[in-house]
């Protein structure tokens, strides 16, 4: 009996738990406090941290996979919170492309944690509480339904990504974190606009009754909310960094340290993501004058992206840049994917985000795993004194790179693959093979050059700049080992993976059913709000209240 | 002159005045745009719940209501913004304080252009 009411309780409200446990856990960290430096290290605080972090991480992570069978089920998971019925109140959402993205950045968070305690977590305050805001900021953001609550999340993880990218400090973080902070509360901004354009023309911000409520707005309304989505484009675009608005991104990810920048990469796919979920989804339907504003703009945008990143990844100077680069070239082919605007485009591109953010979260560790064995030269791409463990440093570059490049069998490959299958037979399919094709092989010709000055361009070791110890700590190389080997798994798994995302797909686009799910009891399509906004000179009749049935 | 054309005139004032000091080289500049930006968009969205007067600014039985949402969803991002303004003003004195120069690029501009030693790989 008691057991039932607790599965129930469990169930009823798993939405809403990827979101409370690291903020709750966020907080209790910052009631143990943290004086910082290495003043605390190895002392009974330190532990108590690591010990709260990485296990309520790790808890975390098995409440996203939880999300994801029960999103792989079938039905919709819609928590109202607070009780309000939607349109009203504010709803959780879960369905597969919201618990795939959750599992995914549970998934990144716990291997990046455990390489953070190596030593990270001390060259600065508060490392730990900021990296759960941050996993309640992506969490949020992936659960929410409503517009106006995506943008609190994504000030959420921001504001703490902020303080993150300054984790460690030095003159470059700053500067770069100067630039990425100023960007960023602009881009707030025209968020703010995008949202108010949006909510004035239909008067609503429930991501389902917008759907309903954009496909019944006339040509010059329509006009209106065109701009406001636009706006939001840009504002999502420079999130997931693409052209023109990807210029920051290299600097600002190469500034960062490896366990943060390693947990940034999951930081641009929630722009992907936001892009799916409003212009590829809330904007989709073919009836209506607004229907896929983004569709002349969204697929060149993105093969640009990918050949001018891939440039830059060629002209990198450092590991960490060209690093950098591939996030961005990654988000590329993604939206290559997505632009397609075709749910088998979007099931490609899906797989396609799974196998990429993990891939690169691995590879910036790897960055600094190499960079710390190289002395003074660090990541940059000049010859220097050998690495202390080059056959396994070497070899996870070349797994890493191997995939990334989208060489067969790894997972890159099927993901690419996928992405040129479903750009068969489209207007855009010339294009979309010859960039992602010539991509794959300039990326490994930069990688190929990388390496080869990494590991064989070495000069002889001198010995007073050889730091002590020499090898890596084990706890760094398995977090990164770990990584790499879930990014080979999804090779292995690709099958099963490739029909969730097939599923998420034609479930993105079943939008009835979606609404149905969401706004429920009133009604779908008939769902009143406080006010039409339509007719009249300003007079406001309030809705007849209906009975519920 | 109607409240409409004072007050989308006022907005657009205030906006036009905000990216002019956000595209300044200095960071202080750059903070009150980012703040003028700020109270541009508060008014906007207040503005996108229509104009109203005379209106009960809730639900009540029957009758003339303002929107609520708006006033709602302002509320919200001036708390929003009131946190940014003050994370962007320590993060620029910090920055000031690292570099030694309050220029947003965190080095001085050279008198003519050319390589700079500061400047990094791109």
């Amino acid at each position: 009996m008691m057991g039932e009411t607790l599965s129930d309780f469990f169930s009823t409200h798993l939405p809403i738990f990827p979101v409370l446990l690291p903020l709750l856990t966020a907080i209790a960290l910052l009631l143990i406090g943290d004086s910082g430096g290495e003043a605390s290290h190895g002392g009974p605080l330190l532990r108590w941290r690591r010990l709260v972090s990485l296990t309520s991480a790790t808890l975390g992570a098995a409440l996203a996979w939880a999300l994801l069978l029960q999103a792989d089920y079938g039905p919709l998971t819609v928590y109202a919170l607070g009780g309000w019925q939607a349109p009203f109140g504010i709803v959780l959402v879960v369905d597969r492309l919201s618990a795939l993205m959750l599992a995914l950045t549970w998934t990144i968070a716990v291997p990046v944690l455990c390489y953070a305690t190596a030593g990270w977590d001390t060259h600065g305050r508060y490392f730990h509480a900021l990296f759960h805001f941050q996993l309640m900021g992506l969490s949020g953001a992936f659960v929410t339904g409503d517009l106006f609550n995506l943008f609190v999340f994504f000030e959420v993880l921001l504001i703490s990504s902020y303080v993150l990218l300054l984790h460690g400090q030095g003159r470059q973080r700053f500067k770069a974190g100067l630039h990425y902070v100023i960007l960023n509360l602009v881009a707030s901004a025209l968020f703010l606009i995008g949202l108010a354009l949006i909510y004035g023309i239909t008067g609503t911000l429930n991501m389902a009754d917008l759907a309903l409520r954009i496909a019944q707005l006339g040509p010059q309304e329509a006009v209106l909310l065109k701009a406001g989505a636009m706006l939001l484009l840009v504002v999502f675009g420079l999130k997931a960094a693409i052209v023109p608005l990807y210029l920051w991104l290299p600097g600002t990810y190469a500034a960062a340290s490896a366990p943060v920048a390693a947990l940034f990469a999951v930081m641009t796919k929630v722009g992907v993501y936001s892009i799916i979920r409003v212009h590829a989804v809330m904007l989709g339907d073919g009836a209506s004058h607004a229907a896929l504003a983004a569709a002349p703009w969204l697929l060149p945008i993105a093969l640009l992206t990918t050949v001018l990143s891939v440039l830059g990844a060629l002209a990198a100077r450092s590991l960490a840049r060209l690093v950098a680069y591939l996030t961005v070239a990654s988000v590329g082919v993604i939206l290559a994917g997505v632009g397609l605007f075709t749910p088998a485009g979007l099931s490609a591109a899906l797989y396609y985000t799974v196998h990429s953010t993990l891939v690169i979260a691995a590879l910036f560790l790897l960055v600094e795993l190499v960079a710390s064995q190289r002395g003074d030269a660090e990541d940059r791409l000049q010859p220097a004194s050998p690495v202390a463990q080059p056959v396994l440093l070497g070899l996870m570059t070349l797994l890493g790179a191997a995939s990334v490049a989208g060489l067969p069998p790894l997972p890159g490959f099927l993901g690419k693959v996928m992405i040129l299958q479903s750009a068969l037979g489209t207007p855009a399919q010339n294009w979309v093979w010859a960039v992602v094709l010539s991509a794959g092989f300039f990326t490994l010709i930069g990688l190929a050059r990388a390496g080869s000055i990494l590991f064989w361009g070495v000069l002889p070791p001198e010995p007073h700049t050889r730091r002590a110890g020499g090898g890596s700590s084990r706890r760094m190389l398995s977090a990164t080992l770990g990584l790499l080997a879930l990014s080979l798994a999804l090779a292995v798994y690709a099958s099963p993976l490739k029909r969730y995302t097939d599923a998420a797909a034609a479930q993105l686009a079943n939008r009835a059913a979606y609404a149905d799910a969401v706004l429920g009891p009133l009604g779908g399509a008939a769902a009143d709000t406080t006010r039409p906004y339509r007719g009249g000179a300003g007079e406001v009749i309030l809705p007849a209240p209906k009975n519920p049935p | 002159m109607s409240l409409e054309f004072l007050l989308s005139s006022g907005i657009g004032a205030v906006t036009a005045t905000s990216i002019y000091l956000i595209l300044r080289g200095r960071t202080w500049p750059v903070v009150l745009g980012l703040s003028l930006l700020g109270y541009a968009v508060n008014l906007f969205i207040f503005a996108m719940g229509r104009l109203w007067r005379d209106a009960a600014p809730i639900l009540s039985a029957a009758g003339r209501l303002a929107d609520p949402v708006p006033q709602a969803l302002v509320l919200t991002a001036i708390v929003i913004g009131f946190a940014t303004t003050g994370f962007v003003i320590e993060l620029a004195l910090r920055t000031r304080h690292e570099t030694g120069s309050d220029h947003v690029d965190g080095h001085e501009p050279a008198p003519t252009p050319g390589p700079s030693e500061t400047r990094d790989g791109a």
